[in-house]
Order: C-alpha cells, then sequence, then structure tokens
C-alpha cells in the first residue's frame, strides 16, 4: 500500500540552490582556540551558567543547567579553561548580545566519560529525565528542548520524520540523511518507543533522490515509512508537513500532540541516538556553509564556535560579499557581528553579494492583487492584515487571523509592489503581544491600588476604633482623679498652656519648609519657579494650537 | 529594519503586471482596428496621453516618487480599457473630460493607485454616458456595412478637429445593443431585428470577434496568474444565465445568452474589468458572489434600463459592494472551524 500525499494551499517553487553545497561530503571542523557558548541557544528560558572562571571543563561536560520547565542543558563542546562568562553577540534576530561561557581549548579534547543509555529497559519517563541533561533541542530550528516533546504523552499515533528541508540553499539535513542515515533512524526508533507512535512517517522533497534513497534503505525493516513530498516551499513547516502526510490541520491554539502527531527533525533524531547510544550531550551539529564563498558545503561545527572561523573553513568570502545570513533566504535573518558562536539552531550560513541577493526595490503602494493570498500557505488574506497592520489598527489585524501567520514570507516574496509584509506583520504581533502585557499590568496596578485603599480605610477604621475605646477609658480615669487636688491643678496648668499656645499658632502662621532656605536653595527654588512658569506659557500656547 | 524574506519573485512589479494586461488587450484592440478602422488607435493614444497628463498632474500636486509611480503604467491600463469603452473618433475634450474623471477624481482624490473604491474607467465612461449621449452612441459600423471607414489621418482630423472631409453618417452606424434597445422598444418584432445585418452568427458582426480576441487576451491572463478563474467564470455565467432566464420570460423583447455573451463589453467586463482587485473583491467566494451579481445585473439594466450597455453601472453597483463581501467571505484559515465574517 502506498502511503497517500496530500497537498497544503499556497507556497511557492524558488530556485533552490541545493547544488552549490549538497556535492561534497561533511567535512568535521578543526577544533578552535576558543569556545564562546550561549546559554540562551534554545527555546524557552537560556540556561543558567554552572562554571567559573578559571575552572577546567571537559567536553560534554554540563556548563549551563535548565531553569524552568521549558530550558535547556548546555555542554562544554571541548576540553579546557573557563576563562569568562560575559555578554557577547549571539546569532539572535534582534542582534543582541547575550551570557557566553568562554572556553579555551586545552587542545586534548577530553571528553566527560560517556555511557549508554538502555533506553529500551527503561521507563520512558527515566529516559526522558536522563536526556533532559543531553541539552537535546529541535535541530530543524525551532530549537525546542527535546525532552519535553519526548514525554509519554497519551494516544501519539504517529511520528513525523521531517526531511522536507524546503528553504533554499540549505543542505545540512540532505547530506546528514545521505550519510547517516541508519543513525538517523536508529533515533527515529528512540523516538517512536518512548512515545509509543504507531507509525512512523519520514517526509522528504522530491529534489534530494540520494538522501530519499539512503533513508528508504535504512527504512527497510522497520516499519517506518519514508514519503516522497513535491518540493514546494514551506513543506518543511511542521504544520504544513503534517497536513501534506496526513491531510490534518491542527487546531487553532493546540499543538499536533492534540491531534496524535509529534514531528522531529532528521538532525534531532540523529542527535537522539548520539546521546542514547553513545551517551553523548550535543555539543556539535552540521551547518551548512554557502552562498558568496569559495568552498560551499557543510560542516560539522562545535557549538560555539566563532562564525568567522567557519566562513573561513568554508575558503572564506569571495570579494563583493555584502553580508551573511543565518538560515534560509525566506525565515533567516540577517547576521550583525561575525564574531557570534554558532549555535544549536544554527542550520546554515548564507554569504550574500548583490547578485545573489538582489536587495528589495523600492515598496510601491499595494494594488490587492491577491498574489500574496495565493501564496499564502495559512489561507490568510495577507493584503488585508498589512492593511491593518500598517494604519496600526490592531483589533482588525487581529480579526483577520495575524495570529496565523507563520512568517513563512511567501507573501513578501510574490508581491509585485515589494511590500515587506511580513514584516508588518512581526511588528503588529509584537503590538499586540506588549498590549497584552500593558493591559496585564495595568490590571495588576488596578487591584494593587484597590487594595491598598482597602487596607488604608480599614486601618483608619481600626485606629479610630482603638482611639475611641481608649478615650473612653481615659474619661474613666479623668473622673477617678477629679477628687485629686494636685491633679485639678495640674490639669489646670495644662489647659492654660494649650490656650497659650493655641494663641500664639493663631497670631503667626505656620513655618513653610521655604522660610530658612541658604542661598544656593533660593536659586535653585528661583530656577523651578521660572521653568514652571514658562512650561505653564508653553502648555497654554500647545492648549490654544 | 528589513526582516527575511531576503528574496523575491524576478521579473515582478506593478510596472510587470500593468504590462502583462495592455499584453492581453492587444489582441482584442487590433480586432477592433480591424473591423471598425484604425480610429481607435488614434482614441488610444489620445487616452494615454491625458491619462499620463493627469497621473503626472495629480503625482506632482501629491509629492512622493514621482519617476517610479508614473511609469507603473496603471494609469495606460485605465487609459485603455476606457478607450475600449468609448466610441472612437470622438472629439478629443471627449476623452480628456473622461479621463480627467477617470484618473483625478476616480483614482487620485481617492488616494490613488490602490486606493480607488470604484473602478476608474468605469467612472470616466459612466460619466460620458450621462452628460455626452449622443456622442457616445456614435459607433462605426464594420467596413462593409458603411460608406467609409475614416483613415488613420481623417480619423486624427475628426478627432482633433472636430469635424473632417468625412461625415459622422458615412461610418456611424446603430450598435447591436442600440439597435436591441431602440428598436425593440419601438415595438419592432425581434425576428425582422435579427435579419439586420448589423448582427452576425453570434452576436454583433466585428463585435463578436473583439469579443473572442477579449476572451483570448483574458485566458493570457489566467494562464500567466494575474486573475484568477473566478470573476469571469462567475460574470459569464450570470450573463448566459439571466438573458437564459429573460428570454424564456419574453422571448419577443429578450436578446438570448449567446447574443449577450459574445458582445465585446461583456467579454472586456468579464476578463478585465471585474477583475480590477483594487475595486473588486479580493476573497474567492467574495468574487464569485461579486462578479455573479455584476454579470446579473449587466444583463438587467441591458433589458430594462435607459442606457443600451450595462456592463459599466453594474461593476460601479457592485464596487459599492465590494468590501462588504469580502469581509463575510473570509476563507477558513489554517486550523479555524469555518471561514466567514470578520468582526466590524
Amino acid at each position: 500500500m502506498t502511503q497517500p500525499i496530500f497537498s497544503f494551499p499556497g507556497g511557492l517553487h524558488p530556485a533552490d540552490h541545493k547544488a552549490e553545497s549538497n556535492t561534497a561530503a561533511i567535512v568535521p571542523a578543526p577544533l578552535s582556540a576558543r569556545y564562546r557558548v550561549p546559554m540562551r541557544q534554545h527555546a524557552g528560558n537560556p540556561a543558567k551558567p554552572l562554571v567559573l572562571p578559571g575552572e577546567h571543563v571537559l567536553k560534554g561536560q554540563a556548563i549551563g543547567c535548565l531553569d524552568g520547565r521549558i530550558s535547556a542543558t548546555v555542554h562544554a563542546p571541548t576540553s579546557g579553561r573557563v576563562v569568562g562568562v560575559e555578554s557577547y553577540p549571539i546569532p539572535h534576530p534582534s542582534g543582541l548580545t547575550d551570557r557566553c561561557v568562554v572556553i579555551e581549548s586545552d587542545g586534548r579534547d577530553e571528553a566527560v566519560p560517556a555511557s549508554r543509555l538502555d533506553w529500551r529497559n527503561l521507563a520512558p519517563e527515566a529516559v526522558c529525565e536522563e536526556l533532559e541533561d543531553m541539552g537535546l533541542v529541535g535541530l530543524g530550528g525551532a530549537v525546542f528542548p527535546s525532552h519535553i516533546k519526548l514525554e509519554p504523552a497519551a494516544g501519539i499515533e504517529t511520528l513525523i520524520i521531517n526531511g522536507a528541508e524546503c528553504e533554499p540553499w540549505i543542505t545540512c539535513d540532505d547530506r546528514l540523511m545521505r550519510e547517516r542515515a541508519g543513525e538517523i533512524m536508529a533515533g527515529v526508533e528512540i523516538a517512536r518507543h518512548l512515545l509509543g507512535a504507531r507509525e512512523v512517517l519520514v517526509g522528504i522533497e522530491d529534489n534530494k533522490p540520494e538522501a530519499i534513497a539512503a533513508m528508504r534503505a535504512a527504512c527497510a525493516g522497520t516499519g517506518a515509512k519514508v514519503v516522497v513530498v513535491p518540493t514546494k516551499y514551506p513543506s518543511g513547516g511542521a504544520k504544513q508537513l503534517i497536513e501534506l502526510l496526513t491531510g490534518l490541520e491542527i487546531p487553532a491554539g493546540k499543538l499536533s500532540t492534540d491531534i496524535g502527531i509529534q514531528v522531529f527533525n532528521v538532525a534531532t533524531s540523529y542527535a537522539l541516538w548520539r546521546a542514547a547510544e553513545l551517551g553523548e550531550a550535543l555539543v556539535s551539529r552540521v551547518v551548512t556553509v554557502t552562498g558568496h564563498v569559495a568552498r560551499p558545503g557543510n560542516y560539522e561545527v562545535r557549538v560555539g564556535t566563532p562564525i568567522e572561523e567557519l566562513l573561513q573553513l568554508a575558503g572564506g568570502e569571495l570579494p563583493g560579499a555584502t553580508g551573511q545570513l543565518v538560515g534560509g533566504p525566506l525565515m533567516g535573518f540577517d547576521l550583525e557581528d561575525t564574531r557570534a558562536p554558532v549555535t544549536k539552531g544554527v542550520n546554515c550560513i548564507i554569504v550574500t553579494s548583490d547578485a545573489l541577493f538582489p536587495p528589495r526595490p523600492r515598496a510601491m503602494p499595494c494594488i490587492r492583487c491577491g498574489q500574496c493570498a495565493l501564496a499564502c500557505p495559512v489561507r490568510l488574506q495577507p493584503y488585508e492584515m498589512y492593511l491593518y497592520a500598517k494604519a496600526k489598527d490592531l483589533d482588525k489585524a487581529k480579526a483577520y487571523n495575524l495570529a496565523d501567520c507563520i512568517e513563512c514570507g511567501c507573501c513578501s516574496y510574490v508581491c509585485p509592489s515589494h511590500i515587506p509584509l511580513v514584516d508588518y506583520y512581526r511588528f503588529a504581533k509584537s503590538e499586540l503581544l506588549a498590549r497584552g502585557r500593558e493591559q496585564r499590568a495595568a490590571e495588576t496596578a488596578r487591584e494593587r491600588h484597590e487594595f491598598r485603599s482597602f487596607r488604608l480605610e480599614r486601618e483608619k477604621q481600626e485606629k479610630a476604633e482603638r482611639l475611641g475605646k481608649k478615650a473612653g477609658e481615659r474619661l474613666e480615669a479623668g473622673a477617678v482623679a477629679a477628687d485629686d487636688p494636685e491633679a485639678a491643678r495640674k490639669k489646670a496648668l495644662l489647659e492654660a498652656a494649650i490656650e497659650r499656645a493655641k494663641k500664639a499658632k493663631e497670631a503667626a502662621p505656620p513655618p513653610a519648609n521655604t522660610d530658612h532656605l541658604s542661598a544656593a536653595q533660593q536659586a535653585e527654588v528661583d530656577a523651578i519657579e521660572a521653568r514652571r512658569a514658562q512650561a505653564g506659557t508653553e502648555q497654554t500656547v500647545a492648549d490654544k494650537t | 529594519m528589513i526582516g527575511s524574506p531576503f528574496v523575491q519573485r524576478e521579473q515582478n512589479s506593478v510596472r510587470r503586471t500593468m504590462i502583462e494586461v495592455m499584453i492581453a488587450l492587444i489582441p482584442g484592440t487590433l480586432a477592433h482596428a480591424w473591423f471598425f478602422g484604425p480610429g481607435i488607435l488614434v482614441s488610444l493614444l489620445v487616452c494615454g496621453f491625458f491619462a499620463l497628463f493627469f497621473e503626472g498632474f495629480a503625482l506632482l500636486m501629491r509629492g512622493g516618487a514621482f519617476g517610479t509611480m508614473i511609469s507603473d503604467g496603471s494609469a495606460l491600463v485605465t487609459a485603455w480599457l476606457f478607450a475600449l469603452s468609448v466610441p472612437p473618433l470622438a472629439p478629443w475634450w471627449l476623452y480628456a473630460v473622461g479621463i480627467l474623471f477617470a484618473i483625478l477624481v476616480a483614482k487620485h482624490l481617492y488616494g490613488g493607485l490602490g486606493q480607488n473604491p470604484f473602478n476608474p474607467a468605469m467612472v470616466g465612461y459612466a460619466v460620458l454616458i450621462v452628460s455626452f449621449p449622443n456622442y457616445m452612441t456614435q459607433w462605426p459600423g464594420p467596413a462593409h456595412l458603411v460608406n467609409h471607414l475614416p483613415s488613420l489621418s481623417e480619423a486624427f482630423d475628426l478627432v482633433f478637429a472636430g469635424q473632417g472631409s468625412v461625415s459622422v453618417d458615412a461610418y456611424t452606424m446603430a450598435s447591436p445593443l442600440d439597435t436591441v434597445k431602440t428598436l425593440l422598444r419601438a415595438g419592432v418584432a425581434k425576428r425582422d431585428i435579427l435579419g439586420n445585418p448589423v448582427f452576425g452568427r453570434l452576436s454583433g458582426t466585428g463585435l463578436e470577434w473583439v469579443a473572442l480576441m477579449y476572451l483570448v487576451g483574458g485566458l493570457y491572463l489566467m494562464a500567466r496568474r494575474l486573475i484568477t478563474w473566478h470573476v469571469p467564470v462567475a460574470f459569464l455565467a450570470a450573463v448566459i444565465v439571466t438573458s437564459a432566464v429573460l428570454q424564456k420570460i419574453d422571448p419577443g423583447h429578450n436578446m438570448g445568452p449567446v447574443f449577450h455573451l459574445f458582445t465585446a463589453s461583456a467579454m472586456l467586463g468579464a476578463f478585465f474589468i471585474a477583475t480590477d482587485p483594487v475595486s473588486g473583491c479580493g476573497t474567492p467566494r467574495g468574487k464569485l458572489i461579486f462578479a455573479g451579481l455584476a454579470g446579473f445585473l449587466a444583463i438587467v439594466i441591458r433589458s430594462y434600463g435607459g442606457y443600451p450597455d450595462g456592463v459599466a453601472f453594474a461593476v460601479l453597483i457592485m464596487n459599492v459592494a465590494a468590501p462588504f463581501i469580502d469581509a463575510y467571505t473570509q476563507p477558513r484559515v489554517y486550523g479555524h472551524a469555518k471561514g466567514g465574517k470578520v468582526g466590524r
């Protein structure tokens, strides 16, 4: 029985540029002198550093531990000395710096003792607990911690292995499938076992015949099926691949596991095999270096390697290079600084040139031609969302299902007016996020204020009650003391003193805090008054205009 | 900040889109020139000139990237569609007035490219047929039915000097739609009218060929994926069904589906006018409703209205409803139970 193939709407057929980098075998990168290992390499909270400068670490030793549920362990890529824990540029769309553990390699590359995980005989929960320490994350780009995705969940029917690799230029999964199909499938078997999935479907685009052949051979006898899908971007998006292989959609706001499906990338499966069978934590990955470089190809690189070293490995940038992209040209981002290290999420570095990546022409007005809607794989009406995002009418943008946009870039790609549509959606999404945060903050502040008012009111009441009670007691005490002449004399004196004080108070105005000022203080007050007066006139001017 | 994607489709621009539309208009225009003389080329030239003139004026007044905007081709497409909708050989100022309303009023007063709620060419046409109905009925007849079709130079004389060596009566002839309107209204039996040589095998003599060439151009646009099938299919289907029903109701006074289908304005409307993305609907279901109702209205106006043709008014009426239809016909988005209405 052949596996049926479904389809998804929209999509693109851009020039795939795979041949530049997919002909040569994966090259292991030599040891670097210095590694900068970011604590933020995964979705969720960044890891907490476990080491201090001066400490000696071994390859595979944990140097950052989980912080919260969604987080991942980070390991030393080689043996050496920790020379710092510092802020450093990392490959991230924001271009910001983040905390990195800097390790100076000792050249010995000594690893921590590793042991095979007996995943078949251990309880799945125990296996996941072990894997938590291995730093596995989704290597397709989403970098979601894998140990969470591997937790035994009820009703996982289908395990989908993503080998689609639909973005142009990227070939790291292609090469991995050609060269290490057996290991990938061994990793898949571990995932299948842990999840209790009934069927395994491996989705690969039909532009990778060698990878398909290798994976088919590795699947023989395992029950897993390789499903060849037509080459169409973004077939490698998890939602799109699920739709292609099963015809199912993930209901809005739900997860694929809610419909009995879990998805892993081929590289993640390979890392899972290494972690379980060899006891090796995730400290390296295959990265495609391509574009305007001398020797495009795939390199097995340790996490923390400076990207500039990786570029040198690929023969260096050619004259006319204009920059670097991290990831593919459709969903990747511009690299701000080549000193930034390779992380678990970096699958591809593309060196750009004006010939390969002509600058986007100046944007024209939208003519509502509808090309974007035809290209949208989730059936949105991008031109409407654009209109409202541009007008900052966030509620309308939301009503047009902005939240369902997967930011694949198809709409921007086909737009004849060259409008950077996805930028508008990212902007509107972040505005909505900020607005939600503000609303929650305002809500909290209001609640706090209300409680404070309530508390003050209550304290006032309690004080009044207390005072009333005390006054009553004193009155009683006073009545008792009236017989005592000494006490009566004292009371008369006291009353006279109070009377005098009252009169004095009426005669002189109460002292203000500005009465006895030094010269410097007076000058300051005058300056403030002058500013106030000016602000006052400005205010009236502003009011008039 | 400009983020991903960092690639875009090659050879893709507003200008390119407009050029494709103009390419698609060439067969119909040439067919018109073949059957009705080179007058259409002169009116096209005049309309194009005024379109660029008013477009340039508006762009300069509004500021912005003049060079890119003037060369985007959108004004020329409007001018071309307008020129194909009005009779050739009319005085130049008539075209100027029509284009003025199309470009300045319908397009730029509403915000320019991409902002016009009404189809500019149809606004220009509507202004002229309401204001100057006599000029708008002076269509040249097919070469073999009239005394003398003006040559190119005679056409220039007619357009610019108003009166040349050729008299209006020498080349004009009631168009098939005019004939139907006036004679049927006058109580002439339909079978007698159909003997009139202005009718050809399918529709009007010559005009049926122009209509077929518009169809060819429209199919080219579909092949180039610049328009989807929804609008032409819904429009033409509505034309067929409506005219068939009306003929059934009153066979003595209403023409049949074949006649209506192969009128030039129906084909132009189906493939080039109702498909205007700016003033029309954008969702697939919206396009079907929009074009279906436009086709229906066009035949109803032709049959019962005061004007011989109804395509322009039908499209303008539906332009008003387009945003409303769009809001209620949103496609079902991935992962959602159903599509439909966008909250207002």
